[in-house]
């Protein structure tokens, strides 16, 4: 994981967009409880004879290559920036991701990227779309504001027409209410 | 005489199984949920002639009518009208009819048919006229269809739906449909497959062609789709969304949201996508506009107050003015044929249901019990209205009559239905 430092950028997206510090982040993978020891034997790995060991190349990770766009280690490889219900403000936790995509548009000034929104099913199609939309439209000029250029960007809905999650409840509408980043190549 | 027998035999036969494989293929069944309080009664007697051609057309006219819910069928016998231009009006009236139907199709012998009725008013002891077509064995759905749009007009004092056609999306497994029906389901045809979805059809006023929005360039995009060439053009590919488009009366322009220039606003645009004007000014979202059947005025849905409410503006621009004021979710507008009514879907604690404003008087009437209303459309008789709306999880149509008593469903089996859009009368 990246190194979170308050840089110009993020001095910018907190006066710009007035974000709030509450956060709600989804639930973390629950940890093991500590001090339960693991004895089953593979879990020794290297250490039993005849178990092969793989080889891992350190290379040096360059956060603002292309590469960097699907490398897990990478801030940049998240694309999805979760909406409360009815609102298009970003959330205080996604702005290292924007500031992360907004550097990273900077850097590579001939990189494209297309914000998809989307909305829950509930109400008028046509209206959803328009509201997919102003989510889209947050996320971009939360990216301009912080130097990416307008050709850079195209902000586009898709409504309620690709729900992620299909069922209907709260849990599934919250992850409907969503804006998708994707470079150029990746749609 | 044998041969020629068994040969107008097996033409006949084969034009029934057309027929009805045209109907077993038309994944849209109808169902009817409720009717009107009176209803007329009428005898359709068996066509004489072509005896089984006749069975499968005479089913297609009473079928029309009964789904109407203005008609109670009487039951006639297997056998034809004798005279189907002076029948016995006391029998008929013995028998419980206020209107009587029969005909006759003739084999012209080139694989085309000749078909003719009369009508009668039972109680009145007079003819109400007829019609004679002649047609092919593709066009026995329409001209049932068209017998029945003729009884209806005779005996109702407006023009009949029945040989009228319906667009709507189907989405199974992944895969979308722009499908066009008769408008009792029959007859499905697919004008548009797609992998990715397809929304707001929307009929050119002389039926000939569809505006829609599509999203199979990753973005929604406005395509103009001639339904008889399969040709099609991209009517609005701006940057951003393209969607909501609205035929003015005329047909030559077409009312759409675009988002080039921030938020969702009201553009028009030529058919052929040039000439773009800007409509509406909000600092909001401006969608879902519809031009009133005399071309003056366009309704939208507008966030501008805080929540989304229905508005008017001038067909060119201009200010709008609010027409819904009850609770905080009313959208999809949609005036009805005559100009006088607006069918809109409204928010009621939850539930989200058709709705019916009268314009002079802005009396309201909710047309539904259900809670997931979406997409009306008016018949172009004014009379029905089709809207998507969902059963058991599943999207289906379902129409309602402007009074609220004539209830259908129409629903495919495993998939689901929205988006629907009544097309204009046939010419």
């Amino acid at each position: 994981m990246m190194q979170q430092r308050l840089t110009p950028f993020a001095f910018a997206f907190v006066a710009v967009l007035g974000l709030t510090a509450c956060s709600s982040q989804p639930p973390a993978p629950e940890q093991n409880p500590a001090g339960v020891e693991d004895r089953t034997p593979g879990a020794i790995g290297g250490a039993t004879s005849g178990v092969p060991v793989q080889t891992v190349t350190a290379e040096p990770f360059d956060p603002m290559s292309i590469a960097a766009l699907k490398d897990p280690r990478s801030i940049l490889s998240k694309r999805a920036i979760y909406f409360d219900y009815d609102s298009f403000v970003v959330r205080d936790e996604f702005k290292p991701l924007i500031e992360a995509h907004a550097r990273f548009l900077v850097a590579n000034p001939k990189m494209r990227l297309l914000i998809q929104g989307n909305a829950d099913e509930r109400g008028s199609r046509e209206y959803n779309l328009a509201l997919g939309q102003k989510r889209a439209d947050a996320i971009r000029r939360a990216l301009l504001l912080l130097g990416a250029r307008e050709e850079q960007i195209e902000a586009v809905s898709l409504g309620e027409e690709k729900p992620r999650c299909m069922e209907a409840s709260e849990s599934c509408w919250a992850e409907n209410r969503r804006g998708d980043i994707l470079y150029a190549g990746e749609y | 005489m044998n041969l020629l027998r068994s040969s107008v035999f097996g033409r006949a036969l084969a034009v029934v199984l057309l027929v009805l494989a045209a109907a077993a293929r038309a994944q849209l069944s109808v169902e009817i949920t409720g009717a009107g309080a009176s209803r007329l009664p009428i005898a359709i007697t068996d066509f004489g002639g072509e005896r089984i051609v006749a069975q499968a057309l005479v089913s297609v006219v009473r079928a029309d009518l009964e789904r109407s819910g203005l008609f109670r069928l009487i039951e006639t016998g297997t056998a034809p009208l004798v005279d189907a231009q002076a029948p016995s009006y006391s029998e008929w009236k013995e028998r419980g009819a206020d209107a009587l139907c029969g005909g006759t199709i003739q084999s012209s012998g080139d694989g085309r048919f000749e078909t003719r009725f009369s009508l009668h008013d039972v109680a009145r002891q007079t003819s109400l006229g007829g019609l004679a077509f002649t047609h092919g064995s593709g066009q026995i759905r329409l001209t049932a269809h068209r017998i029945a749009d003729y009884i209806y007009e005779r005996l109702i004092g407006e023009p009949g739906i029945f040989s009228t056609r319906i667009a709507y999306v189907v989405k199974n497994a992944g895969r979308y449909e722009l499908q066009i029906a008769d408008a009792d389901g029959g007859n499905a045809q697919t004008a548009l497959a797609s992998r990715e979805p397809i929304m707001s059809p929307a009929w050119s006023p002389d039926g000939s062609k569809l505006a829609y929005v599509s999203f199979e360039a990753k973005k929604p995009v406005i395509y103009v789709h001639d339904l008889a060439s399969g040709r099609r053009h991209v009517a609005a590919n701006f940057k951003g969304s393209n969607s909501a488009p609205a035929w003015s009366p005329d047909g030559r322009r077409l009312a759409i949201v675009l988002t080039k220039d921030g938020n969702s606003q009201i553009y028009a645009v030529n058919v052929d996508g040039s000439g773009l004007t800007r409509l509406s000014q909000s600092a909001g979202i401006d969608t879902e506009p519809r031009y009133s059947p005399d071309g003056q005025w366009i309704y939208f849905t507008s966030d501008r107050g805080g929540s989304p409410q229905i508005y008017r503006m001038p067909a060119n621009g201009g200010e709008a003015t609010r027409l819904t004021f009850e609770g905080n979710y009313n959208v999809s507008p949609r005036p009805s044929p005559d100009g006088k009514s607006l069918a809109y879907i409204a928010r009621n604690a939850g539930r989200f249901q058709l709705t019916l404003m009268d314009l002079a008087s802005r009396q309201t009437q909710i047309l539904t019990d259900s809670a997931k209303d979406e997409s009306p459309t008016f018949s172009p008789n004014g009379r029905m209205i089709l809207y998507a709306s969902e059963v058991g999880g599943r999207g289906v149509l379902a129409a309602v009559s402007n009074d609220g008593r004539v209830r259908q469903r129409l629903s495919v089996a495993a998939a689901d239905v929205r988006e629907p859009a009544w097309g204009p009368f046939n010419k």
